[in-house]
């Protein structure tokens, strides 16, 4: 076996670099040919992206189905405007270096309990675990603002080098933190390709496919779970901390159950069993959804028949049957 | 001391329509082996129905009296849009449970927005039902004599549904559906229809606590989801695919949560996730599951 990993070439390696950088120039030009809106769209779609490649990591790589994800992404959200409000913070590195701890604190205490379980039961109790920070969110108003959520203004980025008062604020704002998303998506996107292309991301995958013979070969299921759920917990909670200050306010509404299902629906979108199945779906699903609300008022019809559709059909995702269908049409000499 | 009667009876109330949605949910579980994100939505639909035809009746000059027979053609409504529905599920038992979730969730928005379509946006009420009967005299306080019949009925659903499943031939073709279904299919039993049947049934009882339920409150958007939330607390602290742990579940969720909002209002939901958290750890099957 170590001969053939030795024998493995790096070209597809270097190949798969040269796209991902060809894709991220292209998604760095992209604020000069698209409007404002767009671009603030298209942030929005990154977000998505990170939220749902942290859910990935979980549901396609250790196959643990978590229905309460939006806990950690409303943590994160509500991290943020509680270190504006109460510690008038407004920079967005200790934003994002105070938030992180406290969501992968979170993600820690939360994954400790539901990892004892799989299939069904870790769905409802990672269901139940989420509503209960839900229902905290939305009783405790004098803390939380209850249902009318805590507003969030822009904050200043790169330790106040960027600071955005006065005219024409909001829209060098969005310029602005498109770039600052798109650094930190890339670095997400890298930091996850490493981890599941290491050994501790192939014992998840091992995990998955046959857990007795995972245990067999020694591997502490459990504890390799625990970590997957702590990751995937954290860099959900990141995508929350990076969506408040551009939405301006958080509300319970981001906590609550079906934003789960809406961070599952964009990774199934995409494909669960894909790397890039997510970082396509995040943005695909943010563009559907933005334009099926604006279309129609029955949006979530729409929505839920493209559901049933895609698990019907495509069930491996449009990534997935994309690369099914590139691999027909170019068939590649196996490698090693 | 009437206070403490009309608080049981409070928590009564809430039980009955409770199980009528969890038994439901935990039918459908227990025969065909998914857990239907949808079923919450059946219950609002069930809501919906009834309001609507109550309105009409009253409308058309309907003594309120004869409303009450609305209660039920509202969850046979529900009862068809189940017979509806389940064979276009049928190709997903097969599949991976997570596809099953999210198709039954894909359904759930569908059937979110067909209520939103059909009803608009605005709440609708069926009081004159509630209306129709008199406000009883407990001690010095006043309740209405219709959460009795709640209650009642509530009494009633379990009892027949208990002597369905556990007293009749067809109870024996259900259960052996779900023991196996292959050898019950090879016995000749017709599988197909004993799922449409328990589909139907569990489709039913959700219609039947929503139909029930509404001429006290009102039916609202929503209120499916919220209900569905709450049908998995019962379920998961009962166990899934249980009949009496969706009863003592519907009674520990009632009374917990009616004493919740009488001492501790703002962790009354926190409190009834984490009993159903804590239930998952301890016993994952619930305190009456096998599967």
């Amino acid at each position: 076996m170590a001969a053939d990993v030795s024998r493995v070439s790096y070209r597809p390696k270097l190949l798969l670099f040269a796209a991902a950088t060809l894709v991220l120039v292209l998604l760095a030009l992209l604020p000069l040919y698209i409007g404002l809106y767009q671009t603030q769209l298209l942030t929005y779609g990154l977000i998505a992206a990170i939220a749902a490649l942290g859910f990935n990591l979980l549901l396609g790589y250790t196959g643990l189905l978590s229905f309460g994800h939006s806990a950690f992404f409303g943590i994160g959200a509500y991290s943020v405007a509680f270190l504006l409000r109460d510690a008038g913070i407004r920079s967005m590195e200790l934003y994002i270096l105070i938030g992180l701890p406290i969501v992968a604190l979170v993600s820690a205490l939360l994954g400790y309990i539901c990892v004892r379980h799989t299939r069904i039961f870790f769905g409802i109790l990672t269901l139940a675990l989420s509503q209960v920070v839900w229902t905290l969110a939305y009783k405790f108003f004098w803390l939380t603002g209850g249902s009318d959520g805590l507003r969030v203004a822009r904050p200043d980025l790169l330790a106040g080098m960027f600071t955005f008062t006065g005219g024409g604020a909001f829209q060098r704002f969005i310029s602005a933190y498109y770039y600052y998303v798109l650094a930190v998506f890339a670095i997400c996107v890298a930091v996850m390709w490493v981890i599941v292309h290491s050994p501790f991301g192939k014992a998840l995958q091992a995990i998955r496919d046959n857990e007795t013979r995972a245990a067999f070969l020694g591997l502490r299921i459990r504890r390799f779970r625990w970590v997957a759920f702590l990751i995937s917990g954290t860099m959900t909670g990141l995508a929350g901390i990076l969506w408040v200050p551009l939405n301006g306010l958080t509300t319970p509404e981001v906590l609550y159950w079906t934003f789960s299902g809406e961070i599952v629906f964009m990774t199934l979108l995409g494909g669960f069993r894909n790397f890039t199945g997510p970082i396509v779906g995040g943005p695909l699903f943010t563009y559907l959804k933005t334009y099926a609300v604006a279309t129609t008022e029955y949006w979530q019809l729409l929505l839920g028949v493209v559901l049933v559709l895609l698990v019907m059909l495509l069930p491996t995702g449009i990534v997935g049957a994309l690369s099914v269908a590139t691999a027909k049409l170019w068939p590649k000499e196996k490698s090693a | 001391m009437s206070i403490l009667i009309i608080q049981i009876l409070n928590s009564l109330f809430y039980a009955s329509v409770l199980f009528l949605i969890a038994a439901g949910l935990s039918l459908i579980f227990g025969v065909m082996r998914i857990v239907n994100m949808a079923h919450g939505s059946f219950y609002a639909v069930g809501a919906f129905v009834t309001a609507w035809l109550v309105g009409r009746a009253i409308a058309l000059g309907v003594p309120a009296g004869w409303t009450f027979l609305l209660i039920p053609v509202g969850a046979a409504v529900v009862a068809l849009l189940g017979i509806v529905i389940e064979p276009l599920l049928r190709p997903f038992y097969r599949r991976a449970e997570e596809y099953q979730l999210l198709v039954t969730f894909g359904l759930l928005l569908i059937l979110e927005d067909v209520m939103h379509l059909l009803w608009g946006g605005l709440p609708l009420s069926a009081d004159p039902v509630m209306d129709a009967l008199p406000i009883m005299r407990i001690g010095g306080l006043v309740y209405p004599a219709y959460n009795l019949v709640v209650i009642g009925v509530g009494v009633v659903a379990a009892l027949l549904l208990w002597a369905v499943i556990y007293r009749t031939k067809f109870g024996v073709m259900l259960r052996a559906t779900s023991q196996d279904r292959r050898m019950a299919s090879a016995l000749g039993l017709n599988v197909g229809l004993v799922y449409v049947s328990a589909f139907a049934i569990g489709c039913f009882m959700a219609g039947l606590g929503g139909a029930i339920i509404v001429p006290t409150q009102t039916a609202v958007l929503g209120m499916g989801i919220d209900a569905l939330i709450l049908a998995f607390v019962v379920v998961v602290i009962g166990g899934l695919g249980s009949l009496q742990g969706a009863l003592v579940g519907a009674l520990i969720v009632s009374f917990v949560r009616t004493a919740g909002i009488q001492f501790f209002p703002e962790i009354e939901l926190a409190v009834l996730y984490l009993i159903a958290a804590v239930v998952l750890l301890v016993k994952p099957t619930g305190l009456f599951g096998t599967a």
